[in-house]
């Protein structure tokens, strides 16, 4: 288990406050301008050594990301951009950090900024995280006041000025691009890449945008330099992360842990076990909604990073980690989800608009019984046809759950699902209404 | 995508208050010059706090004007982003979670209780008008599930009677304490915390 004051967030379960005294008590502010005089280069170089990968669920190196933006500042601005848009079900670490460890995040939007030489920073929370967004805000309005942000931040000489912006119940808007037409005051539909937010990105300026957690670890990184923060987890794969546990653990939580910690550890010594024993687990979703179910077996040995989750034909994602015990129905668990992605599918693309319906409305029947044995087959296809046919990984994201599911319980549906195809039998199943007159709130 | 229609008896005219417009103000001068369309999604929260929590078509038309932006463009904002009210809700406008995380521990008895206490369906007032239900996705408190939001509140670790309770609070007027029902002030592990340890009630 990783040592106590090896952690990052100390106040992940407030039990020292979180306003700005007590927050320079454990270490934030007391040297930002040492650190920002060391200047742009060892900074980025620091967080390139540190092997830092993002942590809003691509995992792309963040010191590289940080590179792209141009070297020397053009006639167009540059913006800085946080994304606190989250919403991928089975995650909830940026709210912890937006209403506990505020200054954490404001400090590291002032590192940040200086970086990439921004002088605004967006700092985008979902709309329904309205009452912690107000106490990012009391503790922006905190270091206004020390004049820890604003005209020359903290003596640095640098100016950063921090707004909060509010989504509106978009799950798409945690995808880069649709969060800066969102933050442009448009409905949120990603824009096609190339050109990249780095060089193009909010307001057509060269933007970088990153994750809450991503930048409230980089002024510890800084502190305690690249390489502890190298020293911890394994190649490439290093650092902290927390992870939550939710589902049918018997108690759910969110815990700050070194990456590769095993899945069994994480489940059994801080999520206090699976509910009805180990024997009663079904499958794990090991990084959030997207990334695709493991099952019982594996999770004996699985290890927690972004790498050995691929290899397990998964992914690490927000490391949201939902854990499905033996009393659930997981073909109704899956169903569900599809549901989720059928209604926060943007629009913009048919196969992801019109195959979310379709996921979901053939996982609908076959929770209940009602397909036939080639409709499995004809489900992998669908789910085909969307990944890689779309704009955004929204396509990814919503198909991956359900091959995760017919990878690992094909044989549970088929048990269900055991009809003649249509044609033999002529039942009526409705395969091409349009999904909207299905909707129960037509 | 989930169908959204605006409703069908609209009020005619919709103006910003004075207290409405100094928030405006101040949302505007966050953007850069010339991108005020960015405040939009702002002016429509506004809006819907001082129009009893939804937003009618004579608001986007003034807050298209408001901002020197086509009504088209406000009117697909409002209609896009799920939060946004399109019609009618109640004083305590209750969300339930039933997303996967929160469906696997229990969310159908949350929506049982919202049945049995607000109305027979979702998006109906109940019979004093003053409460509505609604089922939503994901709202990221899954750690914490099941679990419901009413107007800007969260109320998590919850079960059917605990949610009756709260229930029956809103519906006599009174505004129920939020957070958790089982007592935790954070997502820490009840009873079992390995982590922290030396910090723990300091």
């Amino acid at each position: 288990m990783l040592k106590d004051q090896d952690r990052i967030f100390q106040n992940l379960y407030n039990d020292l406050g979180s306003d700005v005294t007590s927050s320079q008590k454990r270490g934030d502010w007391i040297n930002t301008k040492e650190l920002i005089t060391k200047g742009r280069d060892w900074i980025i170089n620091e967080i390139k050594d540190s092997q830092l990968r993002g942590r809003g669920g691509a995992g792309f190196p963040t010191g590289l990301k940080w590179s792209f933006a141009p070297k020397e500042l053009g006639s167009r601005p540059h913006y800085l951009v946080i994304n606190g848009d989250e919403s991928e079900p089975g995650t909830c670490k940026d709210r912890d950090i937006l209403r506990f460890e505020p200054h954490k995040l404001i400090e590291g939007c002032l590192i940040t900024s200086y970086a990439v030489q921004a002088h605004v920073c967006y700092i985008y929370i979902r709309g329904e995280y309205f009452i912690d967004g107000q106490k990012l805000q009391a503790a922006i309005d905190e270091a206004y006041e020390k004049k820890l942000i604003g005209k020359n931040a903290a003596g640095t000489g640098w100016d950063l000025d921090i707004y909060i912006h509010y989504g509106a119940g978009a799950y798409i808007c945690g995808e880069e691009t649709a969060l800066l037409e969102s933050l442009e005051g448009k409905k949120g539909q990603p824009r096609l890449k190339p050109p990249f937010p780095a060089l193009i990105g909010l307001y057509g300026c060269p933007t970088i945008i990153n994750n809450v957690e991503t930048i409230a670890v980089v002024p510890t990184i800084l502190r305690r330099g690249g390489k502890w923060f190298a020293s911890l987890g394994r190649e490439k794969n290093t650092g902290t992360k927390i992870f939550c546990i939710s589902g049918n653990v018997n108690n759910p939580c969110n815990v700050e842990e070194e990456m590769n910690i095993p899945l069994k550890e994480l489940i059994e010594v801080h999520a206090g076990g699976v509910i009805g024993g180990w024997d009663n687990l079904q499958a794990v979703i090991p990084g959030g909604s997207s990334m695709p179910l493991i099952p019982k077996e594996k999770c004996e040995t699985l290890t927690m990073d972004f790498d050995s989750l691929v290899a397990e034909k998964s992914g690490l994602g927000t490391a949201g980690v939902v854990v499905i015990n033996k009393d659930q129905d997981i073909i109704k668990c899956m169903a569900r989800i599809a549901r989720f992605y059928k209604h926060e599918s943007c629009g913009q693309c048919t196969p992801c608009r019109e195959g979310s319906g379709w996921m979901w409305r053939m996982l609908e029947r076959m929770a209940k019984g009602e397909a036939s044995k080639d409709e499995v087959d004809m489900l992998g296809d669908v789910t085909k046809q969307i990944e890689g046919h779309t704009i955004c990984a929204f396509g990814e994201g919503s198909s991956w759950p359900v091959q995760g599911l017919l990878r690992h319980f094909k044989d549970e549906i088929k048990k269900r699902n055991g009809f003649d195809p249509i044609v033999k039998e002529n039942k009526n199943i409705p395969y091409l209404v349009d999904q909207h007159l299905l909707d129960k709130n037509a | 995508m989930s169908l959204r229609r605006p409703a069908k008896e609209q009020p005619e005219k919709f103006e910003f208050n004075s207290s409405s417009l100094n928030e405006v103000k101040k949302v505007i001068a966050k953007y850069p010059e010339g991108k005020q369309q960015s405040a939009v999604m702002s002016l429509l929260y506004i809006a819907q706090k001082q129009n009893h929590n939804w937003i009618p078509l004579s608001a986007m038309k003034y807050i298209a004007k408001l901002l020197d932006m086509p009504y088209i463009k406000v009117y697909e904002v409002a209609t896009f982003y799920s939060m946004y009210n399109l019609s009618p809700v109640g004083k305590y406008f209750v969300q339930v979670c039933t997303t996967t995380p929160c469906m696997i521990r229990g969310a159908n008895k949350i929506v049982e209780a919202c049945k049995e206490k607000i109305s027979e369906n979702e998006s109906e007032l109940s019979s004093d008008k003053s409460c509505s239900w609604m089922e939503v996705e994901c709202l990221g408190a899954c750690v914490n599930a099941p679990m419901i939001q009413i107007n800007d509140d969260y109320y998590e670790d919850l079960d059917k009677e605990k949610t009756l309770k709260i229930l029956d609070k809103i519906l006599n007027d009174e505004k129920p304490k939020p957070g958790s029902y089982r007592g935790r002030v954070s997502n820490e592990p009840e009873n079992n915390r390995k982590t922290l340890i030396g910090l723990k009630n300091a």
